[in-house]
Order: C-alpha cells, then structure tokens, then sequence
C-alpha cells in the first residue's frame, strides 16, 4: 500500500478499532493509540518488508513496539496487515483470549516482543539491529518509543551504545505527543532539545508531522538519513488525535470512552 | 571457575558461530583471547548492564547464543527486569554468567557480595540456574547450557578454586551428581561449598559414619528425586551454599521435602545469614564468620547428628 489516501483509511481504521476495543474492555491509554496510529499505520501499511502469511521469516524487517501501552492500536495494525484475522480484536483485555493490555508477543503473530514496561525495546532492538549488521544482513529494525519513555535510563545506555557501533539499520520513531503519565513532558522531565541530544549522540535526526502520513512514509522511507549513523524521527504528534475533546488531555491517558463518547468518537474519526 | 568457563567458551565460539559473549565492561585479564580470536562474537557493552541484557535478548532472538558476563549482583539484580521479560518471557537463548558467587569478591564491599542472586534467579519462570562446584563443573555446566535451548543463569566463584572430581563425572543439567553413596545422612552442596562438603564428608567418614555427599550443580530445575532420596533413605539431610539460607539450595530443598508424605529426615540449611556483612574481610575470612569454613560446618552438624551417632561435638 503505496497510496497516501489508503494510508490515511488505514489509520481511520486503526483509530475506530482502538476506540471499540478499548471503550468494550474499559481500558486505559485511548489517548496513546491515537497518536500513534499515523505511524503504524504507515510503518505496517507501507514501510515494513514483512509477510504476513509467515510471521517468522528470518529476513523480515523487525517492528519492536517499546510504548507498550498503545497495545490495542499495536494489536489493530497486525490484524489490518493481515497477521492475524480481525475478530481476534474481540480478545483484547479479555479473560481467556491472549490480547493482553500492554503489547504482547505469545500467541499474537506480527508482535516481534512484549511490552509494557518502559525502556525495553531500544536495547533489544539495538542487539537485533548489530547482528544484522554484523552478519551481513539486509532487514533493518524499527523500535516506536513514546516521549515519557525517554525517562528511562536504559534507553540513553542503548542510544550511546548504537551511535558508537553505527547501527544505521536501527530506527527510532518517537511518538511525540508532549504528555506522559501524570502531566505534560515540559512539566515533568523536559526532553528538549531532544533532537540535539540524539545528534549529541551520534544519531541522525529528523523532526516531522506524526500525522502526515505522506511525511511519515517519505521519512521512514529514507533511511539510513546518514550512513553509519541510527535513524530518529521525532514525530510531532498530539495524543488523542483525531477526536477533537480527547485531544492533548491527560484524562485520555487512562479514561476508556462509554459507549455514548464510543459513537462520537467513531462518528469524528470516520468524518476525519 | 572462571577459568574452566572462558578455556570452554573460546573452544565452543571457534565450532559454533553463534556463540557470542557480551560484556559490561569487565572481565579483565578474563575475557582478551576470546575478544581477540572472535571479534565478531564479542561486544563490550560498556558500564550499561541493562543494555547488555537488552543487547543480549536482541541478539538471541536473531539467532544467538549469547553469554553475558558481569560480576554478581551488576549482571543480574541491577537489570533484573530486562532477564525477567526480555529474557525469560521471551525464552531467549541467554546465558546469564555471574562470576564472584557468593563471598569471593569479600574486601571488595557489600555490593559485591553475591548472596541473593540464585534464590532471584530461581524465582524467574524459564530460568535454568546452575552452580557449579569446581572447575570441571564449570566446564560441563558451560557446554551444557550451549546446547540448552533457552535462559540460564551461570555462577562462577573466580579463578582458584580446588578441582573436586576426581574424573569427569556424567553431566546432565538438572540431574545430582552423587559423589559419594551413604545411608547416615546426606550433605547436598553446591558451588564452591562442593569442596568444603567433600572433605567434611571425609571427616565424618573417618568417624565412622555412612556420609552421602551429592553435588547438586542445578539449582533449578532441581533434582527432585535425588533430594527425596535423601530425605527418605538417609536419617539427616544438610544443604550446603555459598548464599543466603532463604531461597537458594536449602530453600529450594526445603520446599521438596516440606511437601513430603511420610517419614523423612529432618534438614539443616547452611549457609550465608541473610544480612549484610559488617565488618571487612576476604572469602576465607568471612567465610568463617558464617560458620561456612570445615570448622564452622562441623560446628553445625555434630551436634545435630550426635545424639544418633554418640559423636562428641
């Protein structure tokens, strides 16, 4: 899927699915899924050289989604790409099924690793990132962070430790969206300049729109940016996006919608 | 054991390129042949032992065998997490090496003592956790995790330690090795407390008595049946570590035989106290400040044993 216009659908449908899964398990992190919902949308619509039909083909791109807690738009964008079929949605949070409620790899194919506590991904992403490198080999790995996530400590272990070996296969997409857990990034622990910072580092950086799926693609399309440099995007996004009395409020960090907020929602997502 | 474990991972890294050994940053005078002969199976991850766990799961899961080396605690409790879910919920093929297990880093302060670090490990679904207890153990133990298929948890004393087999015994992870066949009571020992339980054992013989002495290198999965053996054919069973009394071996063995139906034999569990050590010392030193030299252990089991044995304490 090449076209733009199918990338936006795309991620209309993976905002609708996360709204109806997450208002049905009355889960928390709405707000999380739509703000990232553009870039997975691009990354497993257009960007990931993957093949569905046999999830553990050695010379698949790696997709690690370190912001565990956007696990039902994670869980939306591998059955829309054709891993699993989409009424597996239905386990989402679900006593019995095996859609946990962070981002989990048992039993759903397309999850390359689980997630949910913060700061793990970069690190593993970064060793699968140097064995390809080291063996010669063509598949590059992709690992989406949140911007609270970029707290934890082993990420800048891994982020000095990739700059040094030039991994330039490796690719951070930050989802930028200004709010962590409790308050505004700026309020809690202020990242800027957080593009300087990965360039300090020996990354090459790009700052666009996480929400222009064109952007994305052509971004996400021109790595390595830099030979023998890793690749950041820093997408500026807004959490909650797309329904407009979610948006940039903490509240939708943790509210899941009734169902009177569920038809709302779906009504602005699919006039978006 | 350091020694036997880098000798048998050069040898293995030069028959199997998968073989990989990932360092935070230590192992000096340890780790340079292997760096030299395969530089791209070695990485340094620096003074980051989070990443190196990180680092580590990503390899393994591209299809690695991935050993990383730190000493006690860094490798193992300050990145706890990533061997909990990057590792073992993973099932990735890690190998954990601690060296320094136990008191043997002992001057060197409290946060190198190793004293919970098998009773954590144990307590991590898919780990496998051994603790040899001498060098060919060691050898054995690193051949055996090569060809295990998943997580595992190594600890190593460091360079030194007394050769305790007289030959090469049959290694199986998992499976006790009996080193001696007795009827009285039963010492089950692990890492460097092998040789300290061989020669009590010796003693004890010496008086008289029927010492079965088992060395019970895995400490989880535990040998189920060589410890209910224990507990059913022979009338004292002591558990021997270089580690906290709760939740290593004698836990372990504890939790075996508290479960048991009918008669079995009544257990001691000996080993570190658990509390932080307040006065200086080196291994042998401190050692003995916890009753775990011959003379300390002696001291524990006399007079448990005496009113049985008529032995003078």
């Amino acid at each position: 899927m090449t076209n733009d216009d199918e990338l936006r659908a795309l991620a209309r449908r993976l905002r609708a699915h996360s709204l109806r899964m997450i208002s049905q398990a009355k889960t928390s992190h709405i707000g999380s899924c739509l703000s990232v919902a553009d870039i997975l949308a691009v990354l497993y619509g257009s960007v990931l050289r993957v093949r569905p039909k046999q999830p553990e083909w050695p010379d698949r791109d790696r997709l690690i989604v370190s912001k565990g807690h956007a696990a039902a738009v994670t869980y939306a964008a591998v059955a829309e790409a054709g891993f699993m079929p989409a009424e597996r949605l239905a386990e989402y949070a679900r006593n019995g099924g095996q859609l946990y409620g962070h981002v989990t790899h048992m039993g759903v194919p397309g999850v390359e690793m689980s997630n949910g506590s913060l700061g793990h991904g970069l690190p593993v992403g970064t060793g699968m990132a140097l064995t390809a490198k080291r063996d010669g080999l063509a598949w590059r790995v992709f690992v989406v962070m949140s911007d609270g996530e970029c707290d934890e400590g082993s990420n800048w272990e891994a982020i000095l430790f990739a700059g040094h070996h030039r991994l330039d296969n490796l690719v951070i997409v930050i989802d930028y969206n200004k709010i962590q857990s409790l308050d505004f990034v700026d309020k809690t622990l202020r990242l800027e300049p957080l593009a300087e910072k990965f360039r300090a580092f020996g990354w090459a950086a790009r700052e666009i729109d996480g929400h222009d799926v064109g952007a994305i693609r052509r971004t996400l399309e021109s790595v390595p940016f830099e030979a023998g440099k890793p690749n950041v995007i820093i997408a500026n996004t807004i959490k909650g996006k797309g329904v407009s009395w979610m948006e940039n409020k903490v509240l939708w960090h943790y509210r899941p919608p009734a169902e009177d907020e569920l038809a709302k929602a779906l009504a602005e997502v699919e006039a978006s | 054991m350091r020694t036997a474990f880098i000798e048998t991972l050069n040898e293995l890294a030069d028959k199997d390129s998968r073989v990989c050994l990932v360092v935070g940053d230590l192992g000096y005078s340890v780790i340079e042949e292997f760096a030299t002969k395969h530089p791209d199976q070695f990485v340094n991850a620096g003074v980051a032992e989070q990443n190196m766990i990180g680092l580590a799961a990503g390899m393994a899961l591209s299809g690695k065998v991935v050993f990383t080396y730190s000493i006690g605690n860094f490798g193992t409790l300050r990145c706890l997490e990533q061997i909990r879910n990057d590792v073992c919920y993973h099932s990735a093929n890690v190998k954990v090496v601690a060296v320094g297990g136990g008191l043997a880093y002992g001057n060197l302060g409290v946060t190198h003592h190793a004293s919970e670090d098998v009773a954590i490990m144990r307590a991590l679904p898919n780990m496998t956790v051994v603790s040899p207890g001498d060098p060919i153990e060691a050898r054995l133990a690193t051949k055996a995790v090569v060809a295990l298929d998943g997580p595992a948890y190594l600890r190593l004393g460091k360079a030194g330690e007394p050769v305790v087999h007289a030959d090469e015994p049959a290694f199986e992870l998992g499976r006790a090795i009996t080193m001696r066949e007795g009827s009285d009571l039963t010492l089950i020992a692990s890492g460097g407390m092998l040789a300290t339980s061989a020669r009590i054992a010796d003693v004890l013989a010496e008086k008289g008595l029927s010492v079965r002495l088992v060395s019970m290198h895995t400490v989880k999965p535990l040998d189920r049946d060589a410890v209910v053996r224990a507990a059913t054919e022979t009338r004292f069973v002591f558990t021997l570590e270089e580690h906290s009394i709760e939740g290593g071996l004698g836990g372990a063995v504890a939790e075996v035989m508290s479960e048991l139906d009918g008669p079995r034999a009544p257990l001691k569990r000996i080993g570190l106290r658990p509390q932080f050590n307040k006065v200086v010392g080196d291994q042998r030193y401190l050692k003995a400040l916890h009753g775990l030299d011959e003379e300390g252990v002696m001291k524990t089991i006399q007079p448990i044993i005496a009113r049985s044995y008529g032995l003078v304490s």
